[in-house]
C-alpha cells in the first residue's frame, strides 16, 4: 500500500559505464533488477515501496546511450536522449517536427531536462489502483479494481481490455508508431530489432508488463527510417488541465498526399488501451480516399469501432472519434506541423 | 517453496491470490518420474503370467465371441476426443503463459472451457441413458482382485484375480479422478468466467469475497496442475505397445475377440452371442405329425 512516501527501502546501486557492463548486470540479476533511466517514474515506485528491487542499475553513466545521430536518411536517437535534447536537436525539427512536439507535450521543461525517450516508451501505467500497490491483476494478483461496478475508470481502456483496464500514458509512442520507429534491444544473448507497433503489448499476452523488454533486455536506442521525413504530420493530446499531465487520449498521424487524395497514411492512438493502438482499418479505408471532411468523417466513426467503454469513460468515444477527423482532415494551428 | 499465493486487500485483509506455479512444476515432475518408474518396472520386473482357462471352455465361448467385439460407440468416442482436444487446448493455454510461452490465452482458454463444460454435459446424458451406467464405476469386487494383481505383480502368490468387466480398475479409479479434478476446475471455472469479459456474463469480481475468490483459484490452480500428471500419465499409457489395442479401440470403437477373451470375465462383460436353440429332432417331429 502507498503509504509512505520519504525513505526508499535499500537495494545495491550500480551505476555502469557502458552498455556491455549494464547488459552483464541485468543479465545477472534478472528480474531482481530495476532498469532506471531519468528515474522520474522509478522514484515514484520506490519511495511508494510499491516496487521492491534488490539491485538498481543506473544508465546515467552509459553515454553511449545518448544523444541523436543521423542514420542514413533518417534517424538514429539513444534511450538515454533526453527529452529536452531531442526538442532541441535540429534534425529531429527539420524532419521529424510530430516527434519534437510529442516530445515537448510529454512533460514541463524540468521533466524533460531529466526524462529519457527510453524511459518515456516504456514507462509503466498510472492506473492509480495499481500504483496504490493493490494485488491487481498487473501486480500478479487475480483482480482488475478498476473494472468493477464501484470503480473510479475515467482515464481507462476504451479498448483491448483484457482483465486490466490500464492504459499506456506515452506521448511519445504514438508518435514513434506513426514514424515507423524501430526499437533496438539488447541483451547478452544478441540484440533484436521490433517495430515500434510491437514493442507494446497488452495485457492479453503478458498482464504484467507493458513492452517486450524482459528480465536482462535492454533498450538501447530508437531508429526512425527517412520514410516519413517531411510528411504531413499531425499530433493532438487532450488531457485533464491545460498544463504539464498525462494524455487522457494523444493521436498522432503521418500521411502523404497527391493533390488532395491521400496516398499513404500512418495512424495511432494512446491512452485508450494497454498499448499505443495503430488504426490499421482507418489507414486502409482513408487510403486513395480525398481528404476531405466526409473522409475524416469516415475515419472517426471506424477508429470507434469495437470499443468497449467502462461506467466513467464513455466520453472517451466521441474525443477518440474527433481526434482522429481532426488528424485526417488536418487543423491549422497548435500541435500540427 | 511456497505452495500458495497471498496478497492483501485494499481492506487490509490476507487474502489468498492462487496456488504458486512450482506446484505446476512439481506435477510435471512427478508425472514424468511416475512414468519412468512404471517403465522400468515393466521392463525388469517379471511380469505375472495370466491364468490360461480350460481349453474347451475357452474354445466353445470363443466360438460364440464376435470377432469384433464393440467396445465404444460412435457418440462415446466423439465426446473423448472432443473432451481430449479441449483439455488439451486448457492446459497448454493455462500453463504455456506460464514458463514464458507469451500469447494472448484468456478467450482461448474460456472457449476451450465451455467446450470441454458442454461435452461434459452431453456425456453425462449419454452415459446415463444410453449406456452401461454402471460399467465404469469402483465395485468391491475390484479391491480384492486389486489386492491380489498388485501381490502377484510383485512376485508373491495370491489366487488369481478375475478378469476385467468391460473397464480395468486403473480405467475406473482414472475415471473417477478425472471426474473429480474435472468438475473442480468446471464448477470454479464458470464462476471466474464473471472476472473476465466473455459474452455470457456481466464482469463484476464482486460476485464473491476476495477469500471466497481466492479458494476458487486455489481449487482452480490445484485442479488444472494435477491435470497435467494426469494428462501426462493418460497419453503414456495409451501409447505403450501392451495398451495400444485400448488406444486403437476409442478409434475405431472394437476390439479383437483374443484381446477380449485374455482381459475380460464374460460373466462381468458379456458379448457373447446368444446359444442357438437345438437343431429340431427329425423324428420327434415326424412323431408330432403323426400323434397328428
Amino acid at each position: 500500500m502507498a503509504v509512505i512516501r520519504d525513505v526508499m527501502p535499500a537495494f545495491e546501486l550500480f551505476q555502469p559505464a557502458n552498455v556491455e557492463e549494464a547488459l552483464s548486470l541485468l543479465n545477472r540479476y534478472k528480474s531482481d533488477a530495476w532498469v532506471m533511466a531519468g528515474g522520474l517514474d522509478s522514484f515514484d515506485w520506490l519511495k511508494d515501496r510499491i516496487k521492491r528491487p534488490k539491485v538498481v542499475v543506473d544508465l546515467v553513466g552509459v553515454k553511449e546511450l545518448e544523444g541523436v545521430r543521423a542514420s542514413g536518411d533518417g534517424l538514429e536517437i539513444g534511450a538515454m536522449t533526453t527529452l529536452t535534447d531531442l526538442v532541441r536537436h535540429p534534425l529531429v525539427r527539420e524532419k521529424f517536427g510530430m516527434l519534437l512536439e510529442a516530445a515537448e507535450a510529454a512533460a514541463s521543461p524540468q521533466i524533460r531536462n531529466q526524462g529519457t525517450i527510453g524511459g518515456n516508451v516504456s514507462q509503466d501505467t498510472r492506473c492509480w489502483y495499481y500504483r496504490d500497490g493493490w494485488e491487481c491483476y498487473r501486480a500478479g494478483g487475480n483482480i482488475c479494481y478498476a473494472d468493477t461496478p464501484t470503480a473510479m475508470n475515467r482515464e481507462h481502456a476504451i479498448f483491448d481490455a483484457d482483465r486490466c483496464v490500464a492504459v499506456n500514458p506515452s506521448d511519445t509512442a504514438p508518435a514513434l508508431i506513426a514514424l515507423d520507429a524501430k526499437m533496438v534491444i539488447r541483451s547478452t544473448s544478441g540484440e533484436q530489432i521490433v517495430d515500434a507497433e510491437h514493442y507494446f503489448i497488452g495485457p492479453g499476452i503478458d498482464i504484467t508488463r507493458m513492452t517486450v523488454l524482459k528480465p536482462g533486455d535492454l533498450l538501447v536506442a530508437i531508429r526512425i527510417p527517412g520514410t516519413w521525413a517531411g510528411s504531413q504530420f499531425y499530433f493532438e493530446k487532450v488531457r485533464d488541465r491545460k498544463v504539464w499531465d498525462f494524455p487522457l487520449v494523444n493521436v498522432a498521424s503521418v500521411m502523404k498526399t497527391s493533390g488532395g487524395t491521400i496516398q499513404d497514411l500512418r495512424l495511432a492512438l494512446n491512452g485508450v488501451a494497454a498499448h499505443p493502438v495503430r488504426l490499421r482499418a482507418v489507414e486502409a479505408a482513408v487510403r486513395g480516399k480525398p481528404r476531405n471532411e466526409q473522409t475524416a468523417e469516415m475515419a472517426g466513426l471506424m477508429a470507434i469501432e469495437g470499443a468497449k467503454p467502462l461506467r466513467h469513460n464513455g466520453y472517451k468515444l466521441p474525443l477518440v472519434r474527433n481526434l482522429v477527423k481532426r488528424a485526417i482532415r488536418g487543423v491549422e494551428g497548435s500541435w500540427t506541423s | 517453496m511456497d505452495f500458495l499465493k497471498w496478497g492483501r486487500s485494499p481492506w487490509g485483509e490476507d487474502i489468498l491470490i492462487r496456488i504458486s506455479w512450482d506446484l505446476l512444476y512439481l506435477s510435471a515432475i512427478g508425472g514424468v518420474l511416475f512414468l519412468i518408474g512404471h517403465a522400468l518396472y515393466v521392463r525388469f520386473w517379471p511380469q505375472p503370467v495370466p491364468e490360461k482357462g480350460d481349453a474347451a471352455t475357452t474354445a466353445a465361448l470363443a466360438a460364440r465371441i464376435p470377432e469384433r467385439v464393440a467396445r465404444h460407440s460412435v457418440a462415446a468416442r466423439a465426446f473423448h476426443w472432443v473432451m481430449a482436444a479441449a483439455m488439451f487446448v486448457l492446459l497448454f493455454s493455462a500453463f504455456l503463459p506460464i514458463v514464458g510461452v507469451k500469447f494472448a490465452w484468456v478467450t482461448i482458454h474460456w472457449i476451450a472451457g465451455v467446450i470441454l463444460t458442454l461435452s461434459i454435459i452431453y456425456h453425462t446424458v449419454h452415459a446415463t441413458f444410453w449406456l452401461d451406467f454402471w460399467s465404469i464405476w469402483p465395485e468391491k469386487g475390484d479391491i480384492e482382485d486389486s489386492r491380489r494383481r498388485m501381490l502377484r505383480g510383485v512376485g508373491q502368490s495370491a489366487p488369481a484375480p478375475r478378469k476385467h468387466g468391460k473397464y480395468p480398475l486403473e480405467n475406473k479409479l482414472y475415471h473417477l479422478i478425472i471426474l473429480i479434478t474435472g468438475l473442480a476446475v468446471i464448477g470454479t471455472g464458470v464462476f471466474m468466467m464473471k472476472r473476465v469479459q466473455t459474452p455470457f456474463f456481466t464482469r463484476n469480481p464482486y460476485l464473491f469475497t476476495d477469500q471466497a475468490w481466492g479458494v476458487m483459484y486455489v481449487a482452480h490452480g490445484l485442479a488444472g496442475v494435477g491435470l497435467v500428471a494426469l494428462v501426462m500419465a493418460h497419453v503414456y499409457f495409451a501409447i505403450r505397445p501392451e495398451k495400444l489395442w485400448i488406444t486403437y479401440s476409442m478409434i475405431f470403437g472394437w476390439i479383437d475377440r483374443g484381446h477380449y477373451l485374455e482381459h475380460h470375465d464374460p460373466q462381468r462383460w458379456n458379448v457373447a452371442r446368444p446359444v442357438p436353440p437345438p437343431p429340431p429332432d427329425e423324428d420327434a417331429a415326424k412323431g408330432r405329425r403323426i400323434a397328428v
